[in-house]
Formats: C-alpha cells, structure tokens, sequence
C-alpha cells in the first residue's frame, strides 16, 4: 500500500530535537502558565506577611512582619475551628473509607444480584446537588438533635464521599489479581478473612488515595458546614474563614493569614495523593 | 411458591457475604440520600416553608401544618411565573458550557506541552498542579481580594499600565467574567494531568508509525492523539459538567450571599431558597430535582452518544 509514496515526502525532524525557537517558544508558554498558575498561591503569602492594614497597598514590597498570623492564632477562634475541621476531616474519612472499602471490594470480586444497580447508584449519587439533599438533610439532623454537633457533619461528609470512594477503590481492587484471593480460599480464610488479611494490606495505596480524597472533600467543604454548624464554638475554617470578610468588617490581613494556615495541610496530603488520584479516578470512569 | 423460596435461600446462602459487605454503605445511601431524596421530591410537591413546618421549640411541639400542592411548584417554576427560572437555566449552561471548554482546551495545551522530554518538566508540573491543591473557598477568597475594586491587585497593575480600573465584582457581566476566571483557574489542573495520563497511554509506536508515513504534526494530532485520547476525555467533560453545574462555593463566596444576583446558577439559588429571608423549602426542593433532573438526563444522553461513536468506529 504505502511502497510507492512520493519522492517529495515531507521529512520530519524526530521528536526528541527541537529547533532553538521552539525551545524557547516552549518555555515561555510554560512559564507564563506556571505564573499564572502561582501568582494568586503566592500574593497571598505576600499580603499575609504584611501587617493588618497591608493588603491596601498590594504592590508595596515593604512592612513584612507576621502581626496577622500572631493575630488568628492568638486572639481568634481558629485553633478551634481547625481542631474541628480536623475531627470532621479524620472523622469523615475513616469511617468513610472502611465501608467504602468493604463495599468496593464486594462489587470488584463477587457476582451478586444487586451489583449492577449499585454501581449505577454509586454513578448517579455523584450528581447530586447538593440543593437537593440539604433541606432534607438539615431537617433529619434537626429532629435527630444532630445539628451543630460532629456526627451529624461527619456522617453527611460520608455520604457526599462514599460512592465516589467506593467507585475508586472497586477499581483498584480489579487491578489485584484474583489469583491472591483464590489462594487465601484455598488456606480456608473467609471471603472477609480473604479481604482483611490478604487484600486490604495490598490494596494501601489505594486506599490511601481514597482517605486522601475524602479528607479533601471534607476539608474544603462550604455549603453543609455553613448551615448545620451554628454556634462559633463548632465552626469548621470553611466557616470560621467566612467571619473575617462579613457585611460589616473586611479584615482581609487576617483572611489572608487564616488561608495560608489551612492551606498548608491540604497541600500537604495533596501532594502526597495526587500521582494515584488522577489514575484511581479514570480507571474507575472507564471500566464502568 | 415452595421453589420461589428455595431459590431465594439458595441465593442469599450464596450472596449473604457479598451482601453483607455492601450492607453498610446501603444504609448510609439509604439514610443519607436516599430518604432526604424522597423527602425532597415530596417537599416540592407541598408549600412548606419556615412558618408551616413542624419544629419544637423549648418544650413546646408545633405540629407541620403545610399541605400538598401537587404539581403546582413545579408549574411554577417551569411556566416561568416565578420569573428567575429560564434566565438561570441559560446562565447556568454557559456557566458550564464555557468552564468545561476553557477546562479542557487549556488543559489539553498544557498537557502536550508538558508531554515532551525537556529541561524543569517537573518543576513545570507541580507549578501548575498548585491551585489544584489549594481547597476552593481560600482559592475564592484569595481571588476576591485581588479583584478588590480599590485595594486588589489586579486593578493596581492596571493603574500602572495607565489604565482605569475595573469594578470586578460590581458589574453582572463582568462579575460572570470573573467567576468563570476563577472557577478556569482551579479547574485546569485537573484535567492537566487526567490529559496527561492518557496521553502516556498512547503507545509511541503509533506516532512512529504515522510519522513513517509522513503524517503532519496537526495530522498527527488529529488523527493518533485525539481518538487515543476518548475514553479519558469522555469520562473528565462528564465529571467536568457534573462538577461544574453544581459548583457551589466559587459563585457563593465570590459574588457574595447578600441580595438576589443575576450571577447566581441554580444551585446557589436553590440554596438561597431555602435559608434566606423566608425560608422557602418547597421551592428550593423543586429547583434541586430540577436540577438532579436536568444532569441525569445529560449524564445518559451523554453516554449513549459516546458509546454509538464507539459502535462507529
């Protein structure tokens, strides 16, 4: 077919060299991206290092000192709010990722009836606006004396979480071989015995990306935490972040500080996450 | 009947475990979603709000005293008597239709970009991963502050630039400009690196093979990149549009929680709905499964079209 192709073919330089213009057509492209990229991370950082009143000159590279930072740990409630956005995160995902896990792990190994609508149950779960669920929600917890209390938040943030994980980890689990459970059978461990001893201890990763994922979701979410928590004693930073930048006062020196200061850990174990996140998602949204 | 019950214990003494392992995470979807679903939907079929419904105060119980509607909210709603519905609707899908665009095309540059041998690839990459990790409502309040009228930014290196500065948040149009800006930059990341991934599965044997055969550059693209590229684009635009149309925390905390904006999208309004002012349950209940409606008839719609593409090829 392709013997007889025109003696004027164009040739192509191989992939790996670059001409020096696209080099450098390259770089600044990916420059000007990143800065785009960092810019707002990094302007932040600046106006929080520069005093209370700072953020109302924001090109002046002058009066560094870190009175905002000493400010919210000092004399606001955010050591409280981050204690208890850390109870509700860690809350929300321990027992998120436990049922999550099992579940997923059923769905991935076993042919039961019932398992082809509860993937589509985990899919469609995932469309829910939250609109929907939050009148609802709010008058359940209300008439379970669960508003503004930990379990109530946690056990919403399981819901928001769970199908969403249970999706990751059955994919995940599909990339074990089968061979290791068959194995476990063979020694005469339970199916669950299998799943405990054999397969979780496998599976970390993945599960470490799922608790990473939930822990996410639950650090940064708004709209719940905003409704259900209503004495400042119970705010999560979600909340508590609100209160800086009210109708009234505009404390955006202090903002900046708190946002830096949440940041920081949500940074943190997303990066660590990230790699397999991405590969655990798709995975999932393919092999359907 | 006598085998109707042997068939059902055969089946649970073979599913029981299976069974019981998906139990837990039943009774959470149960209880969590399951039931606030269907007491919303049946919400949206009477006129509760904050005055008719039954709630205890101290030791004193008010009974609910709301009642059936039947479809009436809905007709409401939908005939566009209640006036913000439609007006919504068309901002919520450019809202989404432009996001999701700018997500994947920014995205998908950047993604190539990065998928080449060269100098500082990692550094590049965790520089544009950045607001990816940064959660949405600090990233929302950073921008809000540089988009300041007076103070922000942005409008400093405008007055440097000998320009007039611009009222970011003021202006409805410009306050939608600046949503989706916001919304583009925590986006992009994602689908940087989902693109990315798929990009790495494409096996180097098929651009060799094109280039062999004299194929461009664009052909190249066109005709070994984007088909390899399918099945990660189907699945990232359809949690794109999903995400998108229900993303909360951006519209709500950038243009504000004060009086009715015409930058609201439906789901800020539903919300709105139901915790401003009078609280409107049975309204902001219809406009929720409105909306649940709306993305299930996208979300199938949308999967049938790339499985017939796929029966095409």
């Amino acid at each position: 077919m392709s013997t007889a192709r025109p003696a004027g073919a164009p040739k192509h330089r191989p992939r790996e060299q670059r001409s020096r213009t696209a080099s450098a057509a390259l770089h600044t492209a990916l420059v000007a991206a990143s800065l785009v990229s960092v810019f707002p991370v990094a302007f932040i950082v600046f106006v929080s290092l520069r005093g209370r009143d700072g953020w109302q000159e924001p090109t002046r590279p002058a009066g560094f000192d870190v009175s905002n930072y000493s400010h919210i740990l000092g004399e606001t409630k955010f050591l409280t709010w981050f204690g208890n956005s850390v109870i509700v995160a860690l809350g929300a995902t321990v027992l998120g990722v436990l049922i999550a896990a099992t579940a997923g792990y059923a769905v991935s190994r076993m042919r039961f009836p019932g398992h082809r609508p509860l993937m589509w149950t985990f899919l469609v779960v995932q469309m829910f606006p939250m609109a929907v669920l939050i009148v609802p929600l709010y008058n359940i917890l209300g008439d379970l004396e669960l508003l503004d209390s930990y379990t109530g938040l946690i056990v919403t943030y399981c819901s928001i979480s769970v199908p969403f994980c249970a999706w990751m980890l059955k994919g995940y689990f599909d990339t074990v071989p089968v061979e290791i459970d068959e194995a476990g059978r063979v020694d005469g461990l339970t199916p669950f015995g299998t799943f405990w001893r054999l397969i979780v201890p496998l599976a970390r990763p993945g599960l470490a990306v799922t608790g990473f994922y939930s822990f996410i979701t639950a650090w940064g979410e708004v709209a719940f935490a905003t409704q259900f928590m209503s004495s400042e004693e119970h705010y999560t930073l979600a909340v508590g972040l609100q209160t800086f930048v009210g109708q009234q006062k505009a404390e955006w020196g202090l903002m900046t500080a708190a946002a830096v200061l949440i940041t920081i850990p949500a940074a943190l174990v997303f990066f660590i996450a990230q790699r397999h996140l991405v590969a655990g998602l798709t995975a999932g949204g393919t092999k359907g | 009947m006598a085998t109707v019950v042997t068939r059902v214990r055969r089946s649970f003494s073979t599913h029981w475990y299976a069974w019981a392992m998906v139990l837990p995470v039943v009774i959470v979807l149960a209880v969590l979603v399951g039931y606030p679903l269907g007491k919303g939907v049946y919400l949206s079929f009477t006129d509760a709000n904050e005055a008719n419904v039954g709630r205890t105060i101290g030791v004193n119980h008010i009974e609910a005293t709301y009642k059936s509607v039947g479809l009436d909210n809905y007709w409401k709603v939908l005939s566009g008597q209640e006036g913000h519905f439609y007006s919504r609707l068309g901002w919520t899908v450019v809202w989404t239709g432009s996001c999701v665009f700018l997500h994947y095309t920014l995205g998908l540059g950047l993604a190539l970009l990065l998928n080449r041998p060269m100098r500082f690839r990692a550094v590049y990459r965790v520089l544009l991963i950045l607001p990816w990790a940064v959660p949405a409502f600090v990233a929302t309040f950073s921008w809000r502050l540089m988009f300041n009228e007076k103070y922000g930014v942005l409008n400093a290196f405008l007055t440097k630039l000998g320009m007039d500065p611009v009222d970011w948040l003021g202006d409805a149009t410009l306050q939608k400009v600046s949503a989706v800006a916001v919304n583009v930059w925590l986006g992009v990341p994602f689908m940087m690196v989902a693109i990315l991934g798929g990009l790495q599965s494409i096996p180097r044997e098929l651009h060799e093979a094109a280039e062999m055969d004299g194929a461009t550059p664009w052909q190249r693209f066109r005709y070994v990149t984007l088909p390899g590229l399918k099945t990660v684009s189907g699945t990232v635009i359809l949690l794109g549009v999903i995400w998108t149309f229900n993303m909360f925390q951006v519209i709500y905390l950038l243009i504000g929680q004060g009086a009715s904006s015409e930058s609201e999208i439906l789901v800020t309004y539903a919300y709105r709905l139901a915790f401003q002012g009078v609280r409107d349950y049975a309204g902001s209940a219809t406009y929720g499964i409105l909306i649940l409606s709306l993305l299930l008839v996208f979300a199938v719609f949308y999967r049938r079209m790339l499985s017939r593409q796929e029966a095409v090829r």
